[in-house]
């Protein structure tokens, strides 16, 4: 059974069409990598599957349950998916330390007292123990975006999202992040990311979607879609991609 | 120096020659011109004169500790109360529509009536019920009419306080599993109760002013006691009197609050 599986997912805004029925599985383990122009649907796909929007039509399974059924409580459901964004999205008024235990202590119930062994070793373990007590606007961008990535990871989620995370940062801080996503992925993590880093995609992921117009035209192994890709929309776009 | 620094030195020096040589002929024209008048002698007489100032000025220092009493029960009833009306009327759940209706015409009611009015209406339709003392006290009922105005308005600067924090907050949050009541209270409260600190300020000044309002209905504050002053003197300089104290107290703290919104100013940009 996969992991994670996405059966015709349709998600409209008004009268635009933004998912065009999109099927996906991904194993457990498993790291797909969604590739494709800006606005070809890859952030929404990923807020869909956070529940963070709903969709119109097909399903979404996680586990084989259906998480996606209209009225479910979307709570329990993504406190075990991760998601990250490209624009951080840190807590301002919060130090990383506090950003990080607040999801843990509000959902899983846990006391400061109770995480701190926990956290502190995730901070350390990703580069950030001198960071704790910073606030957001202290850090680096790379170091804000591990920071966002451990306030996910502390809640212990089955399934990282993750959403053009490197976009936003300066090009010399995108290795310190892509690092991470190495570490995750040894460590077994499953995880779905939109990504332009074409280099870091064909390297790291065991599956690349190419996404057009909210439509998945070409998956298969990195080396499968960069170096014969079929579709010919694929083509001219890793032709500018890769130039 | 270089020749940008040159100058702007020149510039510098031209500015603050013509902002004195303007501001001395405005103050000497005031100074020369006002008495000229043919009333200011009478004006001066009842207005500024030192004698009665000094005389009634310990007195309505005594009565302005009125003023700041009622103004320091009323405000954090405001801040309290305003802030429930804010989220009253942010409310979702179907369960708690009535909660919204009532935030919306509660604001509406209050924003739309004279706060004088208020003060009457309250201040001397409830004790009209022959409430037991102290239940009667137009202290309280004034003060219930401050905080029913005044939350109104705090409530509105809370609501737009709300919706200044990014949606991406909220996703942010939602993200991780958290309730909907937990995102409000831990991720966008806090924000937006520090965004709209330098508005509350002015409210806090305005309230300060607006209780002088309660003497209308009984409350031997400030201005009723410069009033009781000018009755037994004849002379209006016990008013003049009670406006010095008033300044006194906001002058600074409106510095204070255009210092802060200064700074967000700064942070935002």
């Amino acid at each position: 059974m996969p992991k994670l599986e996405l059966q015709g997912v349709v998600k409209r805004f008004g009268d635009r069409t933004v998912c065009d029925g999109i099927d996906l599985t991904v194993d457990e383990g498993q790291m797909v990598c969604l590739i494709g122009a800006s606005g070809s649907g890859k952030s929404t796909l990923l807020r869909c599957i956070n529940l963070l929007e709903p969709i119109e039509d097909g399903a979404i399974f996680l586990d084989g349950d259906d998480i996606s059924i209209p009225g479910l409580n979307p709570q329990t459901v993504r406190a075990r998916i991760g998601i990250v964004f490209q624009s951080f999205n840190l807590f301002p008024h919060m130090t990383a330390l506090e950003n990080v235990m607040l999801a843990p202590r509000r959902v899983r119930g846990l006391t400061r007292a109770e995480l701190q062994p926990e956290v502190e070793a995730l901070f350390a373990r990703f580069g950030l123990a001198d960071r704790m007590h910073n606030y957001p606007d202290q850090l680096s961008g790379g170091q804000q975006q591990r920071v966002a990535i451990v306030r996910a990871l502390a809640m212990q989620p089955e399934v990282m999202l993750f959403d053009e995370i490197t976009s936003a940062l300066d090009p010399q801080l995108v290795g310190e992040v892509l690092d991470v996503l190495l570490m995750l992925k040894t460590q077994g993590m499953t995880m779905v990311m939109a990504t332009h880093e074409m280099g870091f995609a064909r390297e790291a992921a065991d599956k690349i979607c190419f996404l057009d117009s909210g439509r998945i035209i070409e998956e298969g192994p990195p080396e499968a879609v960069f170096d014969h890709p079929s579709h010919q929309t694929t083509q001219a776009f890793l032709a500018r991609a890769l130039k | 120096m270089t020749r940008r620094e040159r100058y702007e030195a020149h510039q510098r020096r031209r500015s603050l020659v013509i902002a004195t040589i303007s501001t001395v002929s405005v103050v000497a024209a005031i100074y020369f011109l006002v008495p000229l008048a043919p009333g200011w002698a009478k004006v001066q007489q009842s207005f500024f004169n030192g004698e009665t100032l000094v005389k009634t000025f310990p007195k309505l220092l005594e009565a302005f500790r009125i003023n700041v009493m009622i103004f320091a029960c009323s405000a954090p009833a405001i801040a309290i109360l305003g802030l429930l009306i804010a989220l009253a009327r942010d409310a979702k759940s179907p369960a708690l529509f009535p909660l919204r209706i009532f935030g919306a015409a509660f604001t509406d009611i209050f924003r739309g009536v004279p706060v004088i009015l208020t003060v009457y209406l309250i201040g001397f339709g409830i004790p009209g019920l022959g409430l037991p003392r102290p239940w009667n006290s137009p202290y309280i009922w004034g003060s219930l009419a401050l905080i029913l105005t005044y939350s109104a308005y705090v409530a509105e600067i809370f609501r737009s306080g709300i919706d200044s924090v990014h949606h991406s907050q909220r996703a942010a949050a939602l993200s991780l599993g958290l309730s909907e009541r937990q995102v409000m209270r831990d991720v966008v409260l806090p924000q937006a109760i520090r965004n709209v600190v330098p508005s509350q300020m002015n409210m806090l000044i305005a309230l300060q002013k607006d209780v002088s309002l309660l003497s209308f209905i009984g409350p031997v504050e400030i201005f009723r006691q410069a009033g009781v002053f000018k009755s037994l003197l004849a002379n209006f300089t016990p008013y003049v009197g009670a406006a010095i104290i008033f300044l006194i107290v906001t002058i600074p703290a409106t510095r204070y609050a255009d210092h802060l919104m200064a700074r967000q100013m700064r942070e935002r940009r």
